[in-house]
Order: structure tokens, then C-alpha cells, then sequence
């Protein structure tokens, strides 16, 4: 096989190969290029989150009115209490891999499992919590009505307290046939129902001589428009389209659905990425466990997934401002 | 490489005397600007809310400084970034910042813009 290898005589030089001019390993720093290029799409998703803000700057949710709720608190009004919470989980995580990362390298097996064990454990409380998160944002708070240009109308009684639909809307009873495949297009599906009908929250608002409609729109204050009475009632009867409980892709009870795109995706992404760590460190936590990395004589690649999982802990940082403070 | 840590953080005046040691002060550092951050979050401050500075509120301007803060700390010291060569150093950060900048800087003019349009032209949106 001798005929095969080229000396080149530049062996041992400069350009001869085998220098690390960066002082990182291969693997490291591939590690890094993928983490520069994940943090360009996330700063490219929010940055366009700060676009379509601007946007709609005058129109959009403030986050803290949106996420107020708290786990077994019902009721409790608790703005950020649960994001704080998470991010303490996160930041907590990243404190135990990169203990585990130094154990690494002082080669001692037992404390990288404990630290390795403790960050997965971090991981899944997050995305379980981040699930929790979503599930309350989906199910909604108090409902709202939908105008026929797409805006939203929430519903406040005169002292200025929030409404829900379900406490006033009157129930008139009428009868619909579902739609089933072999009476319609076969190919359309029936829409979720709302459990009210328009007809039944104009009725309900013309009955209720205390309620108030306030706007998606914001005033010089940035507080939300609240409509006087007769302008409530003009605007409920001549322009309500559709009940909104809750938020998905199309419509959104908190105000713009553009809000709740971003949210989705942003925390869906993100929450994928922190998934997708807990898998990774899950295998790496087993070839500990089995001596993969005692035999190597290097725990590098703990260090690999630990940058990882840093990384998205950084990113959550970033989150936690641009959705929730800012 | 893997094994001489710097290990002074705050430029130099707080020295610990491991590395482990480190980790725990920066986890303190980290928790307490977050705790601030929630804080402000819920207080919201009259003052910071009512002054502007470069048409941004002072709050917002505390949140983005102390988050990039909290970033520089957890890349510096969790993700070992001050004990990587500055060359390495560099184009990672150098990189991602003027990026970042400039696609943030483009589309925050460009949504403003829209949002004026918006706001002036002669077409009703509110219906």
C-alpha cells in the first residue's frame, strides 16, 4: 500500500496538515458552526417577530395580560410567575451539564451520570412545562368576538374587569345538523364549534347593560381602547363575525393572530430544539453509564452535547425577553 | 486546553478557585439579573416606562442589556467561550452579532414603515 501515500515533503511545516489553528477539536467545531447557523434562524425568527410588532404596533397583545396563569393557582392572577419559573429550570439545567462537563474532565464517571441524569431531568420538566404553557394559551381565557375585518372585541364590565363570554352570552336554542361526509363535500371536514353562537353573545350584550367592548387597539398610553356603551353596542351588532375561545393559527382571543403565529413557532421551535437535547443527552447519558467515554480516555463528547444544550438555554434567554418582557 | 480555566470573572475581580466554584458564581450572577428582570417585568416602573430613550422605553433598554448580559455569561463561562482562542472567539461571535444586527436593524425600519403606512393612507382597516 506504500505506492498509495504521497509524500508531499511538506511534513511537520505549517501547511503539512495536522495543525488546529483554533485549538478545537474536529467535532467542537462543527458544534459551533451549527450553533452560529441555528442562531441565525433564530434571530431570524425574531427579528421577524419584531417586524410584524412593528407592524401592528398599535394593535398588538401585551404578553404579561396574555400569560397570567400559574399551575393549581386558578384564578390567581400571576403574570410571568411561570415563565420565570421555567427559565430558572432551564438555566438550572445548564448548571448541572456544565458540571458534568467539568467531572468530564477530571475523568470521574459517577458525577458526569448524577450531573448528566439531573440536566435530563431539568430538560423534561421544561418541555413539560412549555406543553402546559401551550395547552393554557390554546384553551383560552375569557373568549372574545371577531369583527368581520378580523379585529377582536374583548368584553369588560363598567368597573373595568374582564368578562368572559360564557358568563353572559344567553342561550338560545336552535338545532344544526353536523356536517358528515355523505351529505357534503366529502373532502371538507366540520370546523370546531364554538359553544356560543354570535346570536347568542348579541343577545346576551344587549341584556347586560354593564358591559363594555375594548378594542385590540391601543391608545398614546398603550392602554386598550374601551369603547363607551352606545359605541359597543354599534360595534357588537353591526360588526361581530365570530366567537373566539381561545388561540390557534387563524384566530387569537388575546388580540392579533399574528401573536399567536409567532408564539407557536417560536416557542415550538424552541421547545423542539430543548426535545431534541433531551434525546441527545439521554443517549450520551447511556454510553456514560456503559464506559464509552472512560475506554476513550475523553469525555469530549459530553463537552459537544453540553454546548448544545447551552446554546439553547441561550436561546431561551433571548425568548424569555423578546416575548414576555419586552 | 480543556484543563487551564480562566477563572476570574467581571474582568479580573472576582477570582474563584475552581472551576466548579465558578459555575455555582455564575449561576448566583445569572439567577439574580433574572430575578431583576422578573421583577421589572411585574413592577413595571412608572418612570422607566414613561422615558424614552432612541424611541424605546428605558424598561425595554434595562431588559435587552441585561439579557445580553446573561448571554455573554452563558457563552463566556457554561459554553467555555473564555477558554477558547480569541481567534475562535471571534468568528463566532463577530459573526453572529453583525448579522443579527443587520437583519434586525432592515426589518425593525421596515416594519415601522409599514406600520406609518398603515396609520396614514386612506384605506379603513378598523371594520
Amino acid at each position: 500500500m506504500e505506492a498509495t501515500v504521497a509524500k508531499t515533503g511538506t511534513e511537520g511545516k505549517t501547511w503539512g496538515g495536522g495543525n488546529q489553528p483554533l485549538r478545537a477539536s474536529y467535532g467542537k467545531m462543527m458544534m459551533w458552526f451549527f450553533i452560529v447557523s441555528d442562531a441565525l434562524t433564530f434571530s431570524g425568527f425574531l427579528a421577524s417577530y419584531g417586524f410584524s410588532r412593528f407592524k401592528f404596533v398599535d394593535a398588538w397583545p401585551i404578553a404579561d395580560e396574555v400569560f397570567t396563569h400559574f399551575p393549581f393557582l386558578h384564578g390567581v392572577d400571576a403574570p410571568m410567575y411561570y415563565v420565570a419559573f421555567m427559565t430558572f429550570i432551564l438555566i438550572f439545567s445548564s448548571v448541572t451539564m456544565v458540571l458534568a462537563v467539568d467531572a468530564g474532565h477530571k475523568m470521574q464517571q459517577n458525577k458526569v451520570i448524577i450531573y448528566m441524569f439531573l440536566t435530563i431531568i431539568g430538560g423534561a420538566v421544561f418541555v413539560g412545562s412549555q406543553a402546559w404553557e401551550w395547552a393554557t394559551f390554546i384553551k383560552g381565557d375569557y373568549g372574545a368576538v371577531e369583527t368581520k375585518g378580523g379585529r377582536i372585541l374583548q368584553f369588560l364590565d363598567t368597573e373595568g374587569e374582564r368578562v368572559a363570554i360564557a358568563d353572559f352570552a344567553t342561550n338560545i336554542p336552535t338545532s344544526r345538523d353536523a356536517h358528515v361526509a355523505k351529505n357534503g363535500v366529502w373532502y371538507e371536514a366540520e370546523d370546531t364549534q364554538s359553544s356560543f353562537s354570535v346570536e347568542e353573545i348579541k343577545a346576551g350584550f344587549l341584556a347586560n347593560d354593564n358591559l363594555l367592548v375594548r378594542t385590540q387597539y391601543k391608545d398614546e398610553n398603550g392602554h386598550q381602547i374601551v369603547l363607551s356603551r352606545e359605541e359597543s353596542v354599534q360595534k357588537i351588532i353591526n360588526e361581530s363575525a365570530f366567537v373566539v375561545e381561545g388561540a390557534n393559527l387563524k384566530h387569537n382571543e388575546y388580540g392579533h393572530p399574528l401573536f399567536a403565529d409567532f408564539f407557536f413557532f417560536i416557542t415550538g421551535f424552541h421547545g423542539f430544539h430543548v426535545f431534541s437535547g433531551v434525546l441527545i443527552n439521554i443517549i450520551i447519558f447511556f454510553n456514560v453509564v456503559i464506559g464509552t467515554y472512560e475506554r476513550r480516555g475523553s469525555y469530549e463528547m459530553v463537552e459537544k452535547v453540553g454546548l448544545y444544550w447551552h446554546f439553547v438555554d441561550l436561546v431561551w434567554v433571548f425568548v424569555f425577553t423578546f416575548f414576555y418582557l419586552v | 486546553m480543556a484543563h487551564d480555566h480562566n477563572l476570574a470573572i467581571f474582568r479580573g475581580t472576582l477570582k474563584f478557585k475552581s472551576n466548579v466554584a465558578k459555575i455555582w458564581g455564575v449561576f448566583v450572577f445569572l439567577s439574580i439579573v433574572t430575578i431583576i428582570e422578573v421583577a421589572l417585568g411585574i413592577v413595571k416602573p412608572a418612570f422607566l416606562m414613561d422615558q424614552t430613550f432612541l424611541a424605546m422605553k428605558l424598561l425595554n433598554w434595562i431588559f435587552i442589556i441585561l439579557t445580553l448580559v446573561k448571554a455573554y455569561y452563558i457563552t463566556w463561562d457554561f459554553m467555555h467561550m473564555r477558554d477558547e482562542k480569541s481567534s475562535l472567539r471571534r468568528s463566532v461571535v463577530w459573526t453572529a452579532i453583525f448579522l443579527i444586527c443587520y437583519l434586525v436593524l432592515i426589518l425593525l425600519i421596515e416594519g415601522d414603515y409599514i406600520y406609518e403606512v398603515y396609520r396614514n393612507n386612506y384605506i379603513k382597516f378598523n371594520f
